[in-house]
């Protein structure tokens, strides 16, 4: 479904990405894990067309995303969670996912994909008047996939979903992302938690330093000693 | 007491009129983090869109003095003004948000040029003045110093500045430097309002922009665009992941600034009917003082800013001198940034969200 061939990315002399490559097939729970300043939030920005690649090229379904601007790539059916959510602290919650909706001009398909999300995160509901600044972090957090979701994506990106939340709230976000895969869509997940992640997923990729440095299925790299030192926290 | 009243509708009168002014800096900034500069210069142009439709001959055979005329001129002047304002976003300031560097050479340009007109006073002295500012534009470029790259505030400001002078020379070159005088589009009649008499120019000022200001609420607050605007004032990147096309809603954004300064433009011509190509400097000022009084970026707060400033000045000429008329926005400018930069209703915190 996505396919990125060998891409660099930077930040003016900042080389974030060297020869980048991976690839995920619909349906997929993908996860791409590494340190901090390893390129994982890079990597999402190249692929919405906010960071421009310096080499290689994004295939989306076969179409190379190359030159669209990022509305377009929303569009085109790819939406990512940023790192740190990026709600609008300044409109409800109910606005917010609104935004979402901004290019769905099917008010019935809006109502019921709105009904899911509340379904998905009850909170949501009984917050929906409320100003989206005065959520919690955790609440936030089901804001911002929501209101990704309302845009109608066969791709779903997430940025460090669970990055400041509670045990009790992780498990709920993870929760939620299980049932979004099993209802079709397709799922690039970031996380510098790895154990989590690769729990939640099918297959992984590790990312070090800009560079793709091991990928196979999730349980096969949770077993590697390398990635179980470096990331997973075991001896 | 009767006349402190008197004055104080006077000064809500000019200051609605500051608010509507204030609006467009305060909506620009909110969408691009940037000062037009520019936007005292678009009230000029509304001045003068007014002027001449009202003299039009079509305007006069077929209307006359009825107050269609004055609806027609309204109407005309914004749209004049947003089309101007389109034009402006399309034309400088969206391309210098992208990496040429030849549309900060190509302001730097207008500048040059604009400086030498005004020392030199002669055409060759012009064309020397743009040629340096070009070879100053592509020269910085050349030399890796790239201001114009990655929608630096820098080129932004030099491009406002830009557009600002190219607006005013441009107005002295098409409508000449000479002061015009504003046809009497609403016709003087002093209406009793209790003790008080107001006269029909202010009570239109006031009427107009009262409703100006209800329209741009509903707009911002409950249009699926108003709403898009204050997504992409809060977070560009965010919003444009949710598919808004975020230079359609910054192009909206200046449309609808604009049109609120040709309607300012018009509204303060009632009142005051000399009209000249510099004239939107010292409103512009004011205005923008009005905004940073009310909370640059806050919609709200460019209201009440416009109404303090207004108040403020109709007071200090009341009761003080008629030379304390211009001063008073700049000591009000003073105090806010002494007391407190984020303003009445800003954000306290200089985050950048
Ligand atoms: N806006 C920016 N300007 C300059 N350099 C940047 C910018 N954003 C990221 N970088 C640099 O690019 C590299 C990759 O950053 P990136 O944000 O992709 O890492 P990450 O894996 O998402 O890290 P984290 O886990 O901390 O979110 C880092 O060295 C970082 O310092
Ligand atoms: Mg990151």
């Amino acid at each position: 479904m996505l396919e990125l061939r060998n891409v660099s990315s930077g930040y003016g002399a900042i080389e974030a990405l060297k020869d980048v490559t991976l690839r995920i097939g619909r349906g997929e729970i993908v996860t791409l894990i590494g340190a901090n300043g390893a390129g994982k939030s890079t990597t999402l920005r190249n692929i919405t067309g906010l960071v421009p690649l310096t080499a290689g090229e994004i295939l989306f379904d076969g179409k190379s995303l190359k030159g669209m601007p990022t509305h377009r790539i929303t569009a085109a059916g790819i939406s990512l969670v940023p790192e740190g959510r990026a709600i609008f602290a300044n409109l409800t919650v109910l606005e917010n996912l609104e935004m979402g909706a901004y290019l769905q001009r099917d008010r019935a398909r809006n109502a019921r994909e709105m009904d899911r999300i509340y379904t998905l995160f009850p909170r949501l509901r009984e917050r929906r008047k409320q100003a989206a600044g005065t959520l919690s972090g955790g609440e936030q957090q089901m804001l911002a996939i929501g209101r990704a979701l309302m845009t109608g994506p066969r791709l779903l990106l997430l940025d460090e979903p669970s990055l400041g939340l509670a045990p009790l709230l992780v498990h709920t976000i993870f929760q939620a992302i299980d049932a979004i895969n099993r209802e079709g869509t397709t799922i690039l997940l970031v996380e510098q938690n790895a154990n989590a992640a690769l729990k939640h997923s099918h297959r992984a990729y590790v990312l070090e330093t800009g560079s793709i440095v091991m990928e196979g299925p999730s349980q096969q790299v949770a077993g590697d000693p390398r990635v179980k030192e470096a990331y997973l926290g075991e001896a | 007491m009767e006349t402190f009243l008197q004055q104080v509708i006077n000064g809500i009168s000019q200051g609605s009129a500051y608010a509507l002014l204030a609006l467009g800096y305060t909506m620009v900034y909110g969408v691009l983090r940037l000062i037009n500069f520019a936007h005292g210069d678009v009230y000029m142009v509304g001045a003068f869109a007014g002027y001449y439709i009202a003299n039009n001959d079509a305007v006069q055979a077929n209307l006359g003095a009825s107050w269609m005329t004055a609806v027609v001129v309204m109407a005309g002047s914004m749209a004049v003004c947003a089309f101007l304002g389109i034009l402006i976003e399309r034309f400088a300031y969206r391309p210098g948000r992208g990496n040429s560097p030849y549309t900060l050479a190509f302001w730097l340009a207008i500048v040059g040029s604009s400086v030498g007109r005004m020392v030199g006073g002669s055409t060759p002295a012009l064309l020397a003045g743009a040629a340096a500012g070009a070879v100053l534009g592509v020269g910085l470029d050349r030399l890796g110093i790239r201001p114009a790259r990655q929608s630096s505030h820098l080129t932004l400001l030099i491009i406002a500045i830009g557009v600002s002078l190219f607006l005013e020379n441009g107005g002295q070159l098409a409508f000449g430097a000479d002061p015009k005088f504003f046809p009497e589009i609403i016709p003087t009649r002093r209406i009793q309002l209790g003790g008080l008499t107001v006269d029909s120019q202010r009570l239109t000022v006031l009427g107009v922009s009262v409703v100006l200001m209800v329209l741009l609420t509903l707009i911002i607050n409950y249009t699926k665009t108003g709403k898009a605007m204050r997504a992409v004032s809060f977070n560009l990147d965010a919003a444009k992941l949710m598919g808004i096309n975020t230079d359609r809603i910054i192009a909206f954004t200046f449309a609808l600034g604009s049109a609120l300064a040709g309607a300012g433009g018009i509204l303060v011509s009632l009142l005051y009917p000399r009209i000249d190509p510099l004239m939107g400097i010292m409103p512009g000022l004011k205005a923008f003082v009005a905004a940073v009084l009310g909370g640059i970026g806050s919609v709200p707060g460019a209201m009440v800013g416009g109404l303090i400033i207004g108040l403020a000045e109709v007071m200090a000429v009341g009761y003080g001198q008629s030379t304390y008329r211009d001063a008073t926005a700049f000591v009000i400018l003073v105090l806010i940034l002494l007391l407190r930069p984020s303003g009445i209703m800003g954000k306290r915190t200089s985050e950048k969200v």
